[in-house]
C-alpha cells in the first residue's frame, strides 16, 4: 500500500490576487483542453464521495439540454467539518474563477452557491465579491451570473439531488438517482454540482498545471485536502495536507499524545481505533491501496477519557434528527439504532441485541434512498465492533 | 393593511411568485418575525397560488423556519459532537439559569428563545452557538452571560 509523509501544502489558500489573469488565461484554451486537463489531474471531489472530477465536467457538456447549469454546494453540514467556510470567507475569488470556467465549459450561463443557513452572515462579503466578479466577466464579454440561494438548516441538503429540491422551493428530500445529475439536474437540467474545496483545486490545476498537481498524493488520491481537525487535539484548525498519510502520522501530529481514536470523514465516516491507525491511509478508495478511508476532510480526535458510547449516542441523535424521513430504512432505521444503544446500554436489552443492531444497519446500507441512511452503518459498526464493551452496561 | 399581510405582499412582489422563490419567500418572513405563524403562510399561500398544506409542508421540513412563536433573539447552542466534548452542556446551564428558561422556551418578555441546534461547523472553537445570524465560539459561562447582557441592552422594549 502506497504511502505519503504527512506534508503539510499552502495551495489553496494562497494569493488569490491572480484570478483574472488565471480566468483569462484558462478561457483561451477550448473546452476539450480543459477538460483533459481535469481528468488527467486525476481531482477527485472533495465533497466526501470522491467522484472523478474532469468526467463529471466531460459527461454534464456531452448530456443535452436546452440550458445547463453550474452549483457550488457550500451546504457544508457534516459535523466536524469547517473548511469550505474558511475558503468562502479568504480565496472567494477562485472558487467563483472555476465555477465561471466549468460554465463555459458545460455551456451554462447560472451558477448558483447553495451555502447553508449557518452561514448567512457570509452574504455581504460573498455578495460583494459576486458583483465584482460579475463586473469584470460582463468587461471580458463572458455570460455568466451568479447567484447565492440559502439554506434553511436541513444537513439533507448538501446530498445533491435534495439540493436541487430545496433549489426549486420544495422539501429537501433526496431524488432516485440514476438519473444522475449529469443528465437531470437541477430544473431537470444537465447540471454540475462541485464542493467548494474542489473547486479550488481546478483553480489550482488551472494555474500550475495537471502535472504539478499530480505529482502530489499517491496513485488513487491525487493532490492536496483540506482536513478540519477537531476534538482532542491542542492544534485544533484547518490544515492541507497532501493525501496519502497514514493515520499514525496524522495522530502524530495532530493528537494529545493519549488519542483512543479518529473519526474520519464526520459522522457518515468511520471510526478507527488506535491498533488500526498504522494501517489505515488517507485517501480515496483504490485498487491498490489496503485500508483506505475517504473524507470530506472532518478528522476528530477522541482521547482515553471519552466514551465511544456517547459519541456513538451523538452521532445518532444527529441522523435521526437530519434523515429527511421520506424512506422508511432511515427513517425508522435511525430511531430504532438510537432507542437500541440506550436500551443496550441501561440493560433493558442484552449485549446481543447490539448484533441485531447491526444486521439492521446492513439492511439501511442496502435499502435506503440516499447516502444518508446508507452511511449510517460505517459509523455505527465501527464504533461497536471496536468498542463492543463500552456499549454495554 | 395588517403587518403580515403586507410583508408577505411586499417579499412576494419583489422576489417573484414562482415555486422556487418560496424558501426565500418564508426567509424573508422569517428574518422579520423570527417565526411563520399559520396565518403568514397562508398568506404566502395566497400570494403565491399555493396550497396553504403545501407551504406549510416545504416550511416544516426546514429547521430554521420555525413555526411556533419565538423570542426576538433565538440562541442556537451546537449539540454535536466537539460542542458537547468541549462544555456545551455548561453552556445550557449557563443560559438556562441567567434566563430562567429550558431549551425551546422563550423569556416572558419574548426577548430571548433558547434552542439547540446541529452542526454549526465551527467544531475547532467549540462550544458555539448562534443568536439569530451572528456566530459566538469558544463559548465560557462568563463569555455567554455577557453576550447575552449586551443583548438585553439592545432589545426591543
Amino acid at each position: 500500500m502506497e504511502q505519503q509523509l504527512l506534508k503539510r501544502i499552502d495551495l489553496i489558500f494562497n494569493d488569490e490576487n491572480d484570478w483574472q489573469e488565471i480566468l483569462d488565461q484558462t478561457l483561451a484554451h477550448d473546452n476539450t483542453y480543459i477538460i483533459n486537463a481535469l481528468v488527467s489531474s486525476e481531482l477527485k471531489g472533495r465533497g466526501g464521495a470522491g467522484f472523478p472530477t474532469g468526467l463529471k465536467w466531460k459527461l454534464t457538456s456531452e448530456a443535452p439540454g436546452i440550458e445547463k447549469y453550474m452549483i457550488c454546494n457550500a451546504d457544508e453540514g457534516e459535523p466536524g467539518t469547517f473548511k469550505d467556510r474558511e475558503i468562502l470567507s479568504r480565496v472567494s475569488f477562485k472558487v467563483l474563477v472555476a465555477m465561471a470556467v466549468c460554465a463555459r465549459v458545460i455551456g451554462a450561463k447560472e451558477g448558483i452557491i447553495y451555502l447553508r443557513g449557518e452561514y448567512k452572515y457570509l452574504v455581504p462579503q460573498l455578495n460583494k465579491t459576486i458583483a465584482e466578479f460579475g463586473a469584470y466577466c460582463g468587461r471580458t464579454g463572458l455570460d455568466f451570473n451568479v447567484r447565492i440561494f440559502l439554506g434553511s438548516g436541513a444537513y439533507i441538503c448538501g446530498e445533491e439531488t435534495a439540493l436541487f429540491e430545496s433549489l426549486e422551493g420544495h422539501r429537501g428530500e433526496p431524488r432516485n438517482k440514476p438519473p444522475f445529475p449529469t443528465d437531470y439536474g437541477f430544473r431537470g437540467m444537465p447540471t454540475v454540482v462541485n464542493n467548494v474545496e474542489t473547486l479550488v483545486h481546478a483553480y489550482t490545476i488551472f494555474k500550475y498545471g495537471a502535472a504539478r498537481f499530480k505529482e502530489l498524493g499517491v496513485a488513487s488520491s491525487r493532490g492536496t485536502k483540506l482536513f478540519s481537525v477537531s476534538g482532542d487535539t491542542p492544534i485544533a484548525g484547518i490544515y492541507e495536507l497532501e493525501l496519502g498519510m497514514s493515520l499514525s502520522q496524522f495522530v502524530e501530529e495532530f493528537g494529545d499524545g493519549d488519542t483512543k481514536a479518529v473519526q474520519v470523514g464526520g459522522a457518515s465516516g468511520f471510526l478507527v481505533p488506535r491498533k488500526k491507525f498504522d494501517e489505515t491511509t488517507i485517501g480515496f478508495q483504490g485498487r491498490l491501496t489496503g485500508v483506505s478511508l475517504p473524507t470530506g476532510g472532518s478528522m476528530m480526535l477522541f482521547n482515553s477519557s471519552r466514551s465511544m458510547y456517547n459519541v456513538l449516542n451523538n452521532y445518532l441523535d444527529f441522523f435521526r434528527e437530519e434523515s429527511c424521513g421520506q424512506c422508511t430504512p432511515c427513517r425508522v432505521g435511525c430511531q430504532i439504532l438510537h432507542k437500541g444503544i440506550e436500551e443496550v446500554k441501561r440493560g433493558e436489552r442484552n449485549a446481543k441485541y447490539l448484533q441485531t443492531l447491526l444486521l439492521l444497519t446492513e439492511t439501511m446500507q442496502l435499502t435506503a434512498k440516499c447516502g444518508l441512511g446508507q452511511s449510517v452503518a460505517n459509523s455505527f459498526s465501527s464504533i461497536v465492533e471496536n468498542f463492543w464493551e463500552e456499549m454495554i452496561y | 393593511m395588517d403587518p403580515v399581510k403586507s410583508l408577505v405582499t411586499d417579499l412576494v412582489s419583489r422576489l417573484g411568485t414562482h415555486r422556487e422563490n418560496l424558501l426565500p419567500v418564508l426567509q424573508g418572513v422569517v428574518e422579520q418575525q423570527q417565526y411563520l405563524s399559520e396565518y403568514a403562510m397562508i398568506k404566502v399561500a395566497e400570494a403565491m397560488n399555493l396550497s396553504a398544506a403545501e407551504v406549510y409542508g416545504t416550511a416544516t421540513f426546514y429547521s430554521f423556519l420555525e413555526n411556533k412563536k419565538m423570542g426576538q433573539y433565538i440562541i442556537r447552542v451546537c449539540k454535536t459532537i466537539t460542542c458537547s466534548m468541549k462544555g456545551k452542556q455548561q453552556i445550557l446551564s449557563a443560559i438556562e439559569e441567567m434566563l430562567k428558561i429550558q431549551i425551546g422556551e422563550t423569556t416572558p418578555d419574548g426577548v430571548f428563545t433558547l434552542l439547540q441546534t446541529n452542526c454549526l461547523g465551527w467544531c475547532h472553537k467549540g462550544p458555539a452557538m448562534l443568536v439569530n445570524d451572528e456566530v459566538y465560539s469558544d463559548l465560557t459561562p462568563e463569555k455567554v452571560r455577557d453576550i447575552l447582557q449586551s443583548y438585553l441592552k439592545t432589545a426591543k422594549s
